[in-house]
C-alpha cells in the first residue's frame, strides 16, 4: 500500500476543496488557517491519497471535512492517539492533527503530552483561540485567570496552561507559533513544521470573533504589533518594536528588553533553534500584555530537535525480530514446543 | 487383600471415595485427581502446578486448571491476603473443570491451609510443609494463640502428612555454597518431587524446563534438580506410609495436544486470523489484570509482523486501534471492565466509522476496581448495551481456554468481512486456566476475506458508505488514489457519508446499523446442543466460562436418568437464528451464571420466554455439584 515510489502527481489548493459547505462562523479565524493550509499542502511534495488530517472535537476539529485528502473527525481529545496508532502502521503516510486549545491541552491532554515525548513524525496544529466556541463560550484550558465566561460568572480562578512551555516540558521536538492574520509567516511555519521529522507542534493564536473576539488583538492590530511582538529568526539577534529599535538581551538567564539606540545589535540574544535551555525562556515571553514591564510575545520556532521517531523504531523491531527469528510460522506457533500424541 | 479392603484401604490413604477399583505398582488406580497446591504468593506455587500440569498432560490425561493468586504483587508474607493457590484435575476421562473440590491439599504455611481447608474433599489428603506452621505463621495466618492445626486434632477427619521440607531442602543442599535465601526459593521443588512421586510421574519434563529456564546460571539448575530428585526420593524412602496413586492416560480423541491456556490462546488466535486474513495485527492496549497476558504473548511474536503499541492509557489504546485500523491493520484492544468502562466512547466512534476492531474483555470482578484477580461474567450487558445511543455490536464469547482461539478467531472474522467492532469476552477463569488442545493446522482454518475497496475508474465518486449485501461497506485505506474521503462520528448521510441532521436519515441509520449486525446472524453456525436429548424438561442455558461446570453437572444428570439438556451460546450478539426454537423444547430453562442474571434477562426479553437465572457472584467458578443441585430442583 506504500505509496512513497510512486511518482508525485501534482495538485493545486483547488484540489483540496471538498464538496462540503464550510461552516465555521463568518469573521471566525479558522478560514484563514484552511486556506493556508490549502496554500502549503501542494507545495509539499506529497501525493494527495498519502495525506491524512485527523481532528478530534470543537470548531477547529471540523477542518478535515474541508479537506479533499483522507481525514478523521473522531472524538474529543483523541486524535492525538488515533494519529498514533494510524502513524504507527502507516509510516509513509503524511499525518496532520487539527486541534484546539479544549481538544488538545484539556480532555485530550494525556494523549497530547505522550505523542510529543514519543515523537511520532505528524505535524500537529493547535488552534488556540482560548475559549471553548462549539460549546458556546465557556473558558478553556488557555483563558486568561479571571475570564469571565457563561461558566465563570466571577471569572475563572484557573491558572492557564502556557502551550509551549508544556510542550517543551513534554520534550516536543519541534516548537513553534503562528498567528492567523499572518498568512506569509503561517505559511512558512507550516512548511517548516512538514519538513521536521517528528512530532512538529505549531501553536496557531486564531480569533474567535464570536466568543473571545479580540484575545489576540495587541498582536495582530496594526498599531500594536510592533512592540507586542517578536519573530525570531534561527541566527539572527531578538530584535523587535517599532523601527526595530528593540531587542533582547540575556542578563544571566533573565531576559531583557534593551533599547538599541543605547546597545548595538550586536550585544543582543542570537537565537538558537537546537538551544533547548533558551528555548525554555522563549516559551517563557508570557506576560500578560496588561503587566508593565512585559517581554514580547515570541512567533516563529522556538526549538527543532532530531530525535529518532517512534514509528522508525516500532518497525524496526519488527524488522529486526523477522532478521533474527525468521518469518513466523504459523503452524510452528500453533503446535508451541511441547506436544504429545494420542493414538 | 479383598476388593472390599483394597477400597477402605485406598480410601484412607488418598481420600479418593469411590473412583478406584484396583491396583497396579502398588499405586491403587484412580479416573480422576483433584490437586490443590496453596502457599505465599512468593511460594513458587504457580510455577509448582505449571509444572504439575505439563508433565501430567505429557503423560496423556486429560487436565483442567486454575490458578488463584492474590490482588497484591508480594501481599505481606504469610498473611490470609497472600495466599497464591493452583488446583489442577487430571483424569483418564475426560475433564471439563479444574474440579469442585480437592483430593488433595498441598500447604506451605498456616495461612493457605486455613484459607483452603473448605476446598478438601472430606477424608482428603494434606500435605504440610511443618515449618510453615511455626509461631509467626500461626499468627499471621490469625490462628488463636497457642492454637496449631496440625497438632491440636482439629484435622482428624483428613488424612495429614507433614513434611519438613525447609529442614530437608537445606540437608539436600548443603554445601551448595547458595545462600538461605536462594536455598529457600528451591523447596517448592522438593514438594512438586514429592508429588509426583505421588501419582507416578516422571520429573523429566520439569528438569529439561529448569536446565533451560536458568541456562546461565548452572548452580542454580544443579539446586534445583538436586532438590526437585531429593523430594521423589523422599517419596521412595517413606513409601510405608504414603499410598501411591495412578491415574492412567485418557482415552480422548486421537490427535497431536499440547497445553493451552486462556489468554495465550487468545493471543495466537488473533495472530492466525492476522495472518489468514492478510493483514498486519495491531494491538492497542494498556496493562491491567487478568489481560495484560495477552499483549505479553503477542509481544513475543514480533516477527510475525505484530505490532504491540503499550499507550499511555485505556482510551489511548483503543483510538491508536482505530488509528491502525483505518490504515488497514486488524486492530484490537484488550482490557478487563474497568478499562472497557473508559473505552467505550471509542467503542461508539468504531461503530459510527464501520471500521474492523476486535475488542477483547478479558472479564474480572466488579464494579469499579471490583475483584481484579477473581473471575466474574457481569460485563455482558456492558458489552451489549454498554453505549451511548443506539449502537448495537457483534458479541461472542469464549467457553474454555483453548476455545480463547476460534472464538477470538470468529471475532475478527466477523470485524473483518462485516466492517465493524466486535466485543470477544473472555474472563479470568479462562484467562488463566489450561486444558489439552487438539490444535488445528494453518490450513483447516477459515478463511478472512478483507472487504478493501479498490481504485475506481476515471470520474466516478467514490462512496464510502456504499454497502453489499451483508450491509458492510468497504475498507478504504489511505494511500490508494481516488478513495480520498472522510469519515467521523457525527451521523452519517448513507453512501455518501457526509454529515446528516437530517430526521428521517438519522432513524435510517440507527435501524441500517442494526440491521447490519443482525445479518451477521447469516454467517455464523447453527446453534447446537452440547449434550442431552432434543426435547426435556430441562435446558440449561450457559455462556462463557461456565461450560466445563455445566457439562460435568448435566453429564451426571444424564447418567442419573434426569431429562436435561445443555446448550451453550458463543454468538450472543447476534443468536444463532435456531436458538429460539431450541429453548422451546424444555420446559424450563436454566441460565447459570457468574453474575446477578444478564443473560437471563436478554434471553427472556428476547424471547418472552420465562427462563430462570441462577447466579453465583463470588468471583470463583460454579462447581458442578452446584449446577447438579440445580438442575434437580428444577426437574
Amino acid at each position: 500500500m506504500s505509496t512513497s515510489q510512486l511518482e508525485k502527481v501534482p495538485f493545486t489548493s483547488k484540489d483540496l476543496v471538498t464538496d462540503q459547505d464550510v461552516r465555521w462562523c463568518p469573521g471566525c479565524g479558522d478560514y484563514s488557517i484552511l486556506k493556508q493550509v490549502q496554500t502549503v499542502v501542494p507545495e509539499l511534495g506529497l501525493n494527495r491519497e498519502e495525506i491524512v488530517f485527523i481532528s478530534g472535537i470543537g470548531c477547529s476539529s471540523r477542518f478535515p471535512y474541508y479537506m479533499e485528502t483522507y481525514g478523521m473527525h473522531s472524538i474529543h481529545g483523541r486524535a492525538t492517539a488515533i494519529a498514533s496508532g494510524l502513524k504507527a502502521t502507516r509510516p509513509e503516510l503524511s499525518v496532520w492533527i487539527v486541534t484546539g486549545d479544549g481538544d488538545s491541552l484539556s480532555i485530550g491532554g494525556n494523549h497530547f503530552i505522550h505523542l510529543l515525548r514519543r515523537n511520532f513524525d505528524v505535524n500537529i496544529l493547535l488552534f488556540n483561540n482560548e475559549i471553548y466556541g462549539l460549546t458556546k463560550g465557556q473558558y478553556s484550558p488557555t483563558s486568561e485567570a479571571g475570564k469571565v465566561t457563561k461558566s465563570t460568572p466571577m471569572g475563572s480562578i484557573d491558572h492557564p496552561f502556557n502551550p509551549l512551555a508544556l510542550v517543551l516540558g513534554a520534550d516536543g521536538t519541534f516548537v513553534a507559533r503562528t498567528m492567523d492574520r499572518d498568512p506569509i509567516h503561517m505559511r512558512e511555519v507550516l512548511k517548516r513544521a512538514n519538513l521536521h521529522k517528528g512530532s512538529s507542534l505549531v501553536e496557531i493564536y486564531q480569533n474567535c470573533n464570536v466568543f473571545n473576539d479580540g484575545a489576540f488583538e495587541v498582536y495582530t492590530d496594526k498599531k500594536t504589533k510592533a512592540d507586542e511582538t517578536l519573530f525570531v529568526e534561527h541566527g539572527k539577534p531578538l530584535v523587535f518594536g517599532a523601527d526595530k529599535a528593540k531587542g533582547i538581551i540575556l542578563d544571566g538567564f533573565t531576559p531583557k528588553v534593551v533599547d538599541l539606540n543605547e546597545l548595538s545589535v550586536n550585544d543582543l540574544w542570537v537565537h538558537d533553534e537546537s538551544d533547548r535551555v533558551k528555548a525554555g525562556i522563549l516559551t517563557r515571553f508570557f506576560d500578560e500584555v496588561n503587566t508593565e514591564p512585559h517581554l514580547p510575545r515570541v512567533f516563529g520556532v522556538f526549538y527543532v530537535e532530531d530525535r529518532a521517531r517512534y514509528e522508525d523504531v516500532f518497525n524496526q523491531q519488527i524488522a529486526d525480530s523477522i532478521r533474527l527469528k525468521g518469518e513466523g510460522n504459523l503452524d510452528k506457533l500453533l503446535s508451541g514446543n511441547n506436544t504429545w500424541e494420542v493414538k | 487383600m479383598s476388593l472390599v479392603k483394597l477400597l477402605t484401604f485406598a480410601q484412607h490413604f488418598t481420600g479418593l471415595p469411590v473412583l478406584f477399583t484396583e491396583m497396579e505398582n502398588n499405586s491403587v488406580i484412580a479416573t480422576e485427581a483433584t490437586i490443590l497446591f496453596a502457599g505465599d504468593s512468593g511460594d513458587g506455587i504457580q510455577l509448582t502446578g505449571d509444572q504439575f500440569t505439563t508433565t501430567t498432560a505429557l503423560f496423556g490425561n486429560d487436565v483442567s486448571t486454575f490458578p488463584n493468586f492474590p490482588a497484591e504483587i508480594r501481599a505481606p508474607q504469610g498473611t490470609l491476603a497472600g495466599v497464591s493457590g493452583f488446583q489442577i484435575k487430571f483424569g483418564s476421562q475426560e475433564i471439563y473443570t479444574a474440579g469442585d473440590h480437592c483430593d488433595l491439599l498441598v500447604v506451605m504455611n498456616a495461612a493457605a491451609l486455613k484459607a483452603n481447608l473448605n476446598q478438601l474433599k472430606p477424608g482428603g489428603m494434606i500435605i504440610a510443609n511443618t515449618e510453615g506452621f511455626d509461631p509467626k505463621n500461626l499468627r499471621l495466618a490469625k490462628y488463636p494463640e497457642g492454637v496449631n492445626p496440625l497438632e491440636d486434632g482439629s484435622l482428624s477427619d483428613y488424612k495429614v502428612y507433614k513434611l519438613e521440607v525447609t529442614k530437608m531442602t537445606k540437608a539436600t543442599l548443603e554445601g551448595s555454597g547458595l545462600g538461605t535465601k536462594e536455598i529457600d526459593r528451591t523447596k517448592n521443588m522438593f514438594v512438586l518431587g514429592y508429588i509426583f512421586w505421588i501419582y507416578n510421574r516422571t520429573p523429566e519434563h520439569t528438569i529439561k524446563f529448569i536446565e533451560q529456564k536458568f541456562a546461565k546460571r548452572p548452580e542454580i539448575v544443579d539446586a534445583n534438580v538436586k532438590t526437585l530428585k531429593a523430594g521423589y526420593h523422599f517419596g521412595e524412602t517413606s513409601e510405608t506410609f504414603m499410598q501411591r496413586v495412578q491415574v492412567k492416560p485418557a482415552t480422548i480423541e486421537p490427535g497431536i495436544y499440547r497445553n493451552m491456556t486462556g489468554n495465550p490462546a487468545t493471543a495466537i488466535g488473533l495472530i492466525a486470523a492476522a495472518k489468514k486474513a492478510g493483514l498486519p495485527l495491531f494491538l492497542g492496549s494498556y496493562p491491567i489484570t487478568p489481560a495484560s497476558d495477552i499483549l505479553h504473548e503477542l509481544s513475543k511474536h514480533k516477527n510475525f509482523g505484530v505490532r504491540t503499541f503499550q499507550a499511555e492509557d485505556e482510551i489511548a489504546a483503543i483510538t491508536s486501534a482505530i488509528g491502525a485500523a483505518f490504515g488497514g491493520s486488524l486492530a484490537v484492544t484488550t482490557s478487563s471492565g474497568p478499562g472497557i468502562a473508559l473505552k467505550t466512547e471509542a467503542i461508539g466512534l468504531a461503530i459510527m466509522l464501520e471500521l474492523p476492531l476486535v475488542i477483547i474483555n478479558v472479564q474480572r470482578g466488579g464494579p469499579s476496581t471490583g475483584l481484579p484477580t477473581k473471575t466474574e461474567q457481569a460485563d455482558l450487558m456492558q458489552a451489549i448495551y454498554g453505549r451511548n445511543g443506539e449502537a448495537p455490536m457483534p458479541v461472542i464469547a469464549a467457553q474454555t481456554p483453548a476455545d480463547c482461539f476460534f472464538a477470538v478467531y470468529e471475532a475478527c472474522r466477523i470485524a473483518v468481512e462485516h466492517s465493524t467492532p466486535v466485543f470477544f469476552l473472555s474472563d479470568g477463569y479462562l484467562a488463566n486456566g489450561a486444558e489439552p488442545w487438539k490444535f488445528p493446522t494453518s490450513s483447516e482454518l477459515k478463511p478472512i476475506n478483507p472487504n478493501f475497496a479498490t481504485p475506481l475508474p476515471e470520474g466516478e465518486t467514490f462512496l464510502p458508505y456504499k454497502r453489499d449485501e451483508k450491509l458492510a461497506r468497504k475498507w478504504a485505506v489511505p494511500g490508494v488514489k481516488g478513495l480520498e474521503h472522510r469519515i467521523g462520528g457525527l451521523e452519517k448521510e448513507n453512501e455518501t457519508g457526509n454529515i446528516s441532521y437530517d430526521p428521517d436519515n438519522h432513524e435510517f441509520m440507527v435501524k441500517l446499523r442494526a440491521e447490519k449486525v443482525a445479518r451477521v446472524a447469516d454467517s455464523i453456525p447453527s446453534q447446537t446442543l452440547d449434550n442431552g436429548p432434543e426435547k426435556g424438561k430441562v435446558l440449561v442455558l450457559g455462556w462463557g466460562s461456565t461450560y466445563g461446570s455445566i457439562k460435568t453437572a448435566v453429564k451426571k444428570a444424564l447418567d442419573e436418568g434426569y431429562s436435561v439438556a445443555h446448550c451453550h451460546v458463543r454468538y450472543i450478539m447476534p443468536f444463532p437464528k435456531n436458538l429460539e426454537s431450541i429453548l422451546r423444547n424444555y420446559d424450563t430453562v436454566i441460565v447459570p451464571e457468574m453474575n446477578n442474571g444478564q443473560l437471563v434477562k436478554i434471553i427472556r426479553d428476547k424471547f418472552l420466554i420465562d427462563a430462570k437465572g441462577i447466579s453465583k457472584i463470588k468471583g470463583i467458578p460454579f462447581t458442578a455439584d452446584e449446577i447438579f443441585q440445580h438442575i434437580v430442583s428444577h426437574s
